[in-house]
């Protein structure tokens, strides 16, 4: 039987602009999964909380504020404590290409999608890149 | 996480075991039926609240303003808020966390949200199983929040030992707009939004609606309570009012009865998911297609299969 992925969508610090994640959290609805949409502010322990208690497969970070550098990292870190390295994260909003490289290589992204990005596109990294390491 | 592993750390209270359980029993077959039944002695323990009532009357809002009454009163609080599943794509947003944002960060709460996934009726077919999971993890509340909807989704009295039924002000002008349904599954009703206009006047109709009808057999007059979750007014008195129902019930005999009723739903439920998936193949399938092109019909088919079980 094909488990159901499920994904947390958040929005971590202080960004008002809640657009793109609730395009997102649509398009992954359309696309056959569960989101779980947690609205705004959330600290970075909100946010691997919430992925615990929801044991979601996917974590979905939208930020917009330029804050990303020091958020994206704590929430990796957090999530390497729990030993939750298995939860795929992927973000996106407004994020440099250079800052893009940085959350890939050294923080634990495994993807980043920027502003115009196609739905279709982040669907399909999702369904092929979600649960690969999970154990049961 | 090996399921072998997953009981002791459940018991334990473990929470990202609580969490992985729950996902098993979403997903169901063998290996989750055998956790269940090795969990189940050690269920029984919580007191299991059901909210429900029409989509947006406040529910989420509620049980996050009643879950910090019962942290306030130390009782630790489980949380299943359930959300419906789009028919079209098989996905589903599931938003009610946003209201309970509160509790974030306090061990002594859990939050799960679950989609319906086909089931109608207000809750999943893994619900009443995320319930005993969350009790036997030693939550000592547990607070199901149902689909949104408000014609008489009986599954949550099945599943719930006190069912409270959320009405808002101006849901219809005359006692015919609340469902019969809701009416007889009711052990208290909350009208929300209370800061809003006609909130007496539905008070009222509630109240005058329950004096036609005949008096409660189990002796219990579930009291109406106007209540706004957003700013906490009226919380306190529907905690003890939960509370005073759950000692109704096991000074009465009450408990009884519907532990018989939660017990016949869930062996229910078993024997369905366990006949299906055992009768499921070639023969199922060649009945499926008889009947399809009416050469066959469902009753004639049920029995042919059962007798080979
Ligand atoms: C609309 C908008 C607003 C609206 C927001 C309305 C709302 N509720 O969302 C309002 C007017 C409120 C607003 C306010 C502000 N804004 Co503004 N805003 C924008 C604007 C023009 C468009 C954003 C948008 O909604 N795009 C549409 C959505 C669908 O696109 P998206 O979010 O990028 O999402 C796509 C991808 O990024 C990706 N994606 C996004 N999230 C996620 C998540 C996951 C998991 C995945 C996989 C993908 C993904 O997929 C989506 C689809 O392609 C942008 C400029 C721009 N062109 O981006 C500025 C912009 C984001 N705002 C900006 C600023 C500075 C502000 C203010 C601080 C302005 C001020 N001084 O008051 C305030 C802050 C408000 C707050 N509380 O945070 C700056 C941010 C600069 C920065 N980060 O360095 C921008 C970039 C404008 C600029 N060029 O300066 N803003
Ligand atoms: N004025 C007022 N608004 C309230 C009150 N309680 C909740 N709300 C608002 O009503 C809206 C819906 O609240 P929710 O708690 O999400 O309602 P719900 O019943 O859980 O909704 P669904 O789960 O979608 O069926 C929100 O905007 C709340 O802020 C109240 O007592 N008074
Ligand atoms: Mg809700």
């Amino acid at each position: 039987m094909e488990r159901t992925i499920r994904v947390l969508v958040a929005k971590p610090g202080l960004d008002g602009h809640d657009r793109g994640a609730k395009v997102i959290a649509r398009a992954l609805r359309d696309a056959g999964m569960e989101v779980i949409y947690t609205g705004l502010q959330q600290t970075p322990q909100m946010i691997v909380e919430a992925a615990l208690q929801e044991d979601v497969d996917v974590i979905g970070l939208s930020i917009l504020s330029g804050a990303h550098m020091t958020l994206l990292p704590k929430i990796s870190r957090l999530l390497r404590d729990q030993q939750m390295d298995d939860v795929l994260v992927v973000a996106g909003g407004i994020i440099s290409d250079e800052d893009a490289i940085t959350l890939k290589g050294e923080h634990g992204i495994a993807a980043v999608f920027g502003p115009g990005s196609n739905t279709n596109d982040i669907v399909g990294f999702i369904r092929t890149n979600a649960g690969i390491a999970r154990d049961s | 996480m090996y399921i072998p592993d997953l009981l002791p750390r459940l018991l334990g209270g473990d929470r990202r075991a609580l969490a992985r359980a729950i996902s098993l029993a979403e997903q169901g077959g063998p290996a989750s039926r055998a956790l269940l039944a090795a969990v189940y002695p050690h269920t029984g323990q919580a007191h299991v609240v059901g909210i429900t009532g029409p989509p947006g009357a406040g529910k989420s809002t509620l049980v996050n303003a009643l879950a910090l009454e019962w942290r306030r009163r130390d009782r630790t609080v489980g949380i299943v808020a359930v959300d419906p599943t789009s028919p079209f794509s098989g996905g589903a947003v599931l938003g009610d966390r946003i209201r309970m944002q509160p509790l974030g960060g306090d061990p002594g709460v859990f939050i799960r949200s679950m989609a319906s996934r086909g089931r109608l009726g207000g809750l999943s077919r893994a619900t009443a199983d995320a319930v005993a999971l969350i009790d036997a993890a030693g939550f000592q509340v547990v607070i199901i929040e149902t689909v949104g909807a408000g014609q008489g989704e009986v599954d949550i009295a099945r599943t719930a030992q006190t069912t409270i039924v959320v009405e808002v002000p101006g849901m219809g002008d005359d006692v015919q707009s609340i469902k019969a349904g809701v009416l007889e599954i009711a052990d208290l009703f909350v009208v929300n939004k209370a800061d809003r206009e006609g909130a007496d006047k539905t008070v009222r109709q509630l109240r005058s609606m329950q004096r036609l009808g005949a008096p409660p057999a189990d002796g219990w007059e579930p009291p109406v309570l106007p209540a706004v979750a957003t700013s906490g007014q009226g919380i306190t008195e529907i905690v003890e009012s939960a509370g005073q129902h759950a000692v109704h019930l096991r000074a009465g005999g009450g408990a009884d009865a519907r532990a018989r009723a939660t017990a016949e739903g869930e062996l229910r439920a078993a024997v369905q998911e366990l006949a299906i998936e055992r009768l499921r193949g070639p023969a199922w399938d060649a009945l499926v297609a008889q009947i399809a092109a009416r050469q066959n019909n469902p009753y004639s088919a049920a029995e042919e299969l059962l007798r080979g079980l």
